[in-house]
C-alpha cells in the first residue's frame, strides 16, 4: 500500500534540493504527477480530518441523494494538489496563499484501484518577496476536478 | 428549504483552543498520503527552518472544522448536511501552522445566495495563536445541492 500511495514524484525531499525563486522562469510548466485515491484513503481522511459526511464513505446513501458513487472530500483532492506545489517549491518555501474551485466530484468505486487525481501546472507569474505563483490544473477519469487552482509560495 | 437568510453575517464565537501536536500533523500526512518529512520529522523541519514540524497546506480546515461544525449544526441555519458539496476554498496564510501552535479559530457566514436551483454560503475563519497572532484565514464556499428548488 506504501508503494501505491507513492506512485507520484519523488518530490525533493531533501533540504539542499530546493528550487529558488532566481532560477524560476515564468511559464516553466510542472509535469503531471498522479495521486491515488482509494476508499481507504476517504475513510483514513474521513478520520484525520473529523469530516464525517456520509457522501465520503456510505454508497447507500450517496446514491440515494443524487450522486454516482461515494466521492472523495474536496479537500483531499485539495490535498494532493497542495502536495504536488510543495513538492515543487521544496521544503524552504513556504505555501502563502492556496485556493481552488471543486468543479466536478472525484467519483471512487468500491475497488482496489479507486480513483486516481493528476494535477498539473504552470509557473504564471513572479511576485515581489520572493513569491512565485502557481497555475494548477487536477482532472480525474479525464474531468477537471479543480478549477481556478492557483498557488503562492515564497521561496528562498 | 434554503439556507436563512438571517445567518448572513454572523460570527460564532471561537470554540476551546485546539493544540495542534506532532502526532496529528503526522496522521493528517499519512491520510492525504504526503510523505514530506517536515510534516514528521522534527530535524528534518527545523533544517528546513521552521521551529518544529509544520502543518500541509490544507490542515487549517482541520482546526476551523470544530467551529464550523457548530455553525452549520444550528438548527436555525436549515443546512441539509448530506446535500452538501465543497464548491471553493482558499487559504491565506501568515505563516506555517506547526506543533506547538496552540489557537482558536473565529467563524464568520460572509456570504449566503442562491444559484440555481443551489443555495451557496461562504464561511470566513480567523485562525489565531491564542496569543492572538494571526495565522491563516479560510475562506470556504459550500454548496447545498438543489437548496433553492
Amino acid at each position: 500500500m506504501y508503494r501505491v500511495l507513492n506512485a507520484g514524484g519523488a518530490g525533493r525531499r531533501r533540504v539542499s534540493d530546493q528550487v529558488s525563486y532566481d532560477d524560476v522562469e515564468v511559464g516553466t510548466e510542472l509535469a503531471a504527477v498522479s495521486y491515488p485515491a482509494t476508499r481507504l484513503s476517504l475513510v483514513k481522511y474521513c478520520g484525520a480530518s473529523g469530516d464525517f459526511n456520509v457522501i465520503h464513505w456510505n454508497e447507500r446513501i450517496a446514491k440515494a441523494v443524487g450522486l454516482p458513487d461515494v466521492i472523495a472530500h474536496g479537500m483531499l483532492t485539495m490535498a494532493q494538489a497542495g502536495r504536488f506545489v510543495t513538492d515543487w517549491a521544496g521544503l524552504k518555501a513556504t505555501v502563502v496563499d492556496f485556493g481552488v474551485r471543486f468543479s466536478s466530484p472525484v467519483v471512487v468505486p468500491d475497488d482496489d484501484v479507486g480513483a486516481s487525481i493528476t494535477v498539473s501546472g504552470q509557473v504564471e507569474e513572479k511576485l515581489d518577496g520572493q513569491r512565485v505563483a502557481l497555475a494548477l490544473t487536477a482532472r480525474s477519469a479525464d474531468t477537471k476536478v479543480l478549477t481556478r487552482a492557483r498557488a503562492v509560495v515564497r521561496l528562498p | 428549504m434554503a439556507i436563512n437568510p438571517d445567518f448572513l453575517g454572523k460570527t460564532f464565537p471561537p470554540g476551546p483552543p485546539y493544540e495542534i501536536s506532532r502526532v496529528k500533523l503526522a496522521e493528517f500526512a499519512d491520510a492525504i498520503g504526503d510523505p514530506n518529512p517536515v510534516y514528521r520529522d522534527r530535524s528534518a523541519a527545523v533544517e528546513a527552518g521552521f521551529p518544529d514540524v509544520i502543518a500541509p497546506p490544507t490542515f487549517p480546515i482541520v482546526v476551523g472544522m470544530a467551529s464550523s461544525a457548530r455553525a452549520l449544526a444550528d438548527p436555525g441555519l436549515n443546512l441539509n448536511y448530506a446535500m452538501v458539496v465543497h464548491g471553493e476554498q482558499r487559504f491565506s496564510y501568515v505563516r506555517p501552522l506547526h506543533a506547538g501552535d496552540v489557537v482558536t479559530a473565529e467563524v464568520t457566514i460572509s456570504d449566503i445566495r442562491d444559484v440555481g436551483r443551489n443555495s451557496t454560503m461562504t464561511t470566513t475563519t480567523r485562525i489565531s495563536t491564542v496569543d492572538g497572532e494571526h495565522v491563516c484565514t479560510a475562506y470556504s464556499t459550500l454548496v447545498e445541492r438543489g437548496g433553492a428548488a
